[in-house]
């Protein structure tokens, strides 16, 4: 898309340039007005927050006992004792379990399965599939939270009264495993509708020669159907990874037990900050988990401007 | 980010809730409120209870006697004791928050050392000195409302942690029902002897991190003192010394050998499962407070009722690991704590704040809060007197146990090392040995307290 393809010597119309800079006709001096409240809202909220997070995070600034009062300056030490601290890499690395198995696999390839099988469909059963997917998506965490607990709950869980093995603990035996289970169930609505809408744009003229040239299911797929939506993927692919990297709702199944089984970065921040009292170190960890998620928007979004 | 969100939205919604106190309407009507732990039908429903009923009518009209019109209102809660720890403080720190409100005793200093509660008499005047109340209140309950001198809010009560049995099992398991363990090795013995006849969970000591302050209260400390340790001695952190590698040593007999449930220790909502399985005779024997006997195995209003409780539960003082070997040379050992409750130094009307907090602890108020079975101990000598002879548990606690309990050290600090603690606990359930989990506990013990001169080890 941004690739410089044109060549250097081709004439730029001289009215084009005007066009651009100043498109609506307000001037500098208006424009600014119109932008401001909206400039003013992002650095009141945005901007000045993320600020005071970096702020935060070099003092030994606690929820209470002296420090809440006088929080001293400690430089860097929090960042250092994030970086070097086992528990700090442990919680990145079920953070990257998490996102890989429920986000970059789960919702990605269920959703995508749910969309490619109801492509042609019309009728009760896509509607009902649909419903049923969206239905995952929207309802409240907290009331998703309860139902998979009792789900799941190894005295009384309704998943193991239909297995028959009652005392099963699977929060405590599998934990991430469950929690990946949940997020993909719970998410995989975005990815069905965004591949829905994707598979609608693949022209069918396409697939018809495919099919009469003789190619397979997976040949159709991979030679005619993903070229055409790579965009979308990793569009999708961009956002479902951010989300789930900074998703908070697996606290409500397990609490990031059993002895920290479950403890992705949010979670970490959340008990380090707010149950330990620790604001200088939470916010320490916040502003790394800023950087990890730049890191992987940069990836995708690079990959994406390769698609031309 | 969603995280910073989502507690920014908690934070509005926590101060919302408590800006009721600000809309004084007429100008002369004093509006106070009031919170605890403490929610109709849930945690803690009998002190709900007695303030919505009781104590709000009764001072309302008190007041108004007086000529002066006040209107209190109670912020009920029903969260873990770590949740509404983070909920108060969030409160405190942006100047809101109840007027009168309960706290845990070992968070006193950690608030203190914040600003976040002052000394009474720096918020109410002289009357908190003077309050009449004080003279019927021991030394050592005084104690558990003072920081650094200062008496920084009235003490609600104490308590003591003993451990309870299931008669009914253990006449199964061929132990007396009048069993009175005096080293841990009976512990062990009857625990094994309960397996053998086939109880669920022989033994129910908590411990790991999901239970909290639980862990610590109704499982390490108690075990510590009975090994003759202290968390703390003399102003200096105890490190990886024998007496936590002996208590972390019971925990390795009890879980590796099936006699407790490790699963229990890791669940999210393992202490209410414990209670509910104590309830339902599927454990043998339960450390725990009298909380345990008073708010859930209750008959009549228990989270977790037991009908025939005062039939079928028994309870034992905890015995030291061998007799005498406990601190002090005790042969029996017990942890107290206690709730406070305090004012809030951005009350707008402190003195009205004071009189609602000493008329919640006048002693017709806490005769009125403890009958019809809802007895507890307490902080007055003239009401405990009169009321704990007719529960045999807690008359047992007051005269069996308190003299011989100890009490945490009340230091901001104190918060931080007893999570450090359950770590230990949770690391050895988990199959560590008691030597490797000590000297982890030793290393961010050193973390805690600011360096190893600190620690005595």
């Amino acid at each position: 898309m941004a690739l410089a393809t044109s060549p250097p010597e081709a004439p730029a119309p001289p009215d084009r340039k005007t066009y651009s800079s100043d498109a609506a006709g307000l001037g500098r001096v208006r424009a600014s007005v119109f932008a401001a409240p909206a400039l003013l809202l992002i650095a009141v909220f945005l901007v000045f927050p993320a600020l005071w997070v970096l702020y935060l995070s070099i003092t030994n600034y606690r929820l209470s006992g002296v420090e809440a009062r006088d929080p001293q300056v400690v430089g860097l030490d929090n960042f250092f004792n994030a970086l070097v601290s086992g528990k700090f890499w442990n919680s990145t690395w079920l953070t990257v379990e998490f996102v890989l198995g429920s986000a970059v696999i789960g919702q990605v390839v269920l959703g995508f399965t749910i969309a490619w099988l109801m492509r042609d469909r019309t009728g009760p059963l896509k509607r009902l599939v649909e419903g049923l997917v969206i239905l995952a998506w929207i309802l409240p965490s907290a009331v998703v939270s309860f139902l998979w607990v009792a789900l799941l709950d190894r005295d009384g869980g309704t998943l193991n009264l239909l297995l028959g093995i009652p005392g099963f603990a699977w929060l405590l035996d599998y934990p991430m495993l469950s929690i990946i289970v949940f997020n993909t169930w719970r998410g995989t609505a975005f990815s069905m509708m965004l591949y829905g809408a994707a598979l609608g744009n693949v022209p069918p003229s396409h697939l018809e020669s495919a099919r009469l040239a003789g190619a397979s299911g997976w040949q159709q797929l991979r030679d005619v159907v993903f070229p055409h939506i790579r965009g979308h993927i990793l569009t999708n692919l961009l956002l479902i990874s951010l989300w789930t990297f900074n998703d908070f709702t697996p606290f409500m199944l397990t609490a990031g037990g059993p002895d920290g089984k479950t403890e992705i970065l949010a979670v970490y921040v959340y008990k380090e900050a707010l149950i330990g009292g620790n604001l200088g170190v939470g916010a320490a960890i916040s502003a790394i988990i800023l950087l990890i998620n730049l890191v992987v928007a940069v990836f995708y979004l690079r990959l994406l401007r390769r698609k031309s | 980010m969603r995280l910073r969100k989502i507690s920014a939205v908690a934070v509005l919604a926590l101060s919302a809730a408590a800006c009721g106190q600000s809309s004084g309407g007429g100008g002369d009507t004093i509006e106070l409120t009031i919170t605890q732990n403490a929610i109709a039908g849930g945690k803690n429903a009998k002190g709900a209870e007695y303030i919505a009923k009781w104590v709000i009518p009764q001072f309302e009209a008190a007041q108004k006697a007086k000529g002066k019109d006040v209107k209190v209102k109670f912020i009920p809660s029903g969260v873990d004791d770590e949740q509404y720890k983070t909920k108060l403080s969030l409160d405190l720190k942006s100047g809101k928050g109840a007027d009168v409100l309960d706290i845990d005793g070992i968070w006193m200093g950690e608030f203190a050392e914040a600003g976040y509660i002052k000394p009474l008499a720096e918020v109410a005047g002289p009357e908190a000195e003077s309050w009449d109340g004080w003279s019927q209140i021991p030394e050592a309950v005084q104690g558990l409302a003072t920081f650094s001198g200062k008496k920084y809010a009235l003490p609600v009560g104490t308590d003591g942690r003993v451990l309870y049995f299931n008669k009914t099992l253990m006449t199964k398991a061929g132990l007396p029902a009048d069993w009175q363990p005096k080293s841990w090795q009976e512990i062990i013995d009857a625990g094994t002897k309960l397996k053998a006849a086939g109880v669920p969970v022989p033994i129910q000591i908590n411990a790991g991190t999901a239970m909290g302050e639980a862990t610590s209260m109704q499982g390490v400390l108690p075990l510590l003192a009975g090994a003759g340790g202290e968390v703390q001695k003399d102003g200096k952190w105890t490190g990886a010394a024998q007496p936590l590698k002996d208590a972390l040593g019971l925990y390795q007999k009890i879980y590796s050998q099936g006699l407790g449930d490790p699963k229990l220790q890791q669940e999210a909502k393992g202490r209410d499962k414990s209670f509910a399985q104590f309830a339902e005779g599927k454990i043998g024997i339960l450390m725990e407070g009298d909380y345990f006997w008073r708010g859930v195995i209750n008959p009549t209003d228990g989270v977790a009722k037991m009908a025939d409780r005062d039939q079928t539960v028994g309870y034992a003082k905890i015995p030291a690991m061998e007799p005498g070997k406990g601190l002090r040379s005790q042969d029996f050992v017990s942890m107290s704590g206690g709730a406070l409750r305090t004012l809030n130094p951005n009350s707008k009307h402190p003195k009205e704040a004071f009189e609602l907090l000493a008329f919640t602890l006048s002693a017709e108020g806490l005769k009125e809060e403890t009958k019809n079975g809802n007895v507890r101990i307490t902080p007055r000598t003239d009401v405990n007197k009169e009321i704990l002879a007719g529960d045999p548990l807690l008359a047992y606690i007051s005269e069996e146990v308190l003299p011989l309990t100890a009490y945490r050290p009340p230091v901001a600090l104190y918060p931080q090392v007893s999570t450090a603690l359950q770590e230990a606990t949770a690391a050895v359930v988990s199959g560590k040995t008691p030597d490797e989990a000590a000297a982890e506990y030793q290393k961010k013990l050193e973390g805690i307290a600011g360096g190893a001169g600190n620690i005595a080890s």
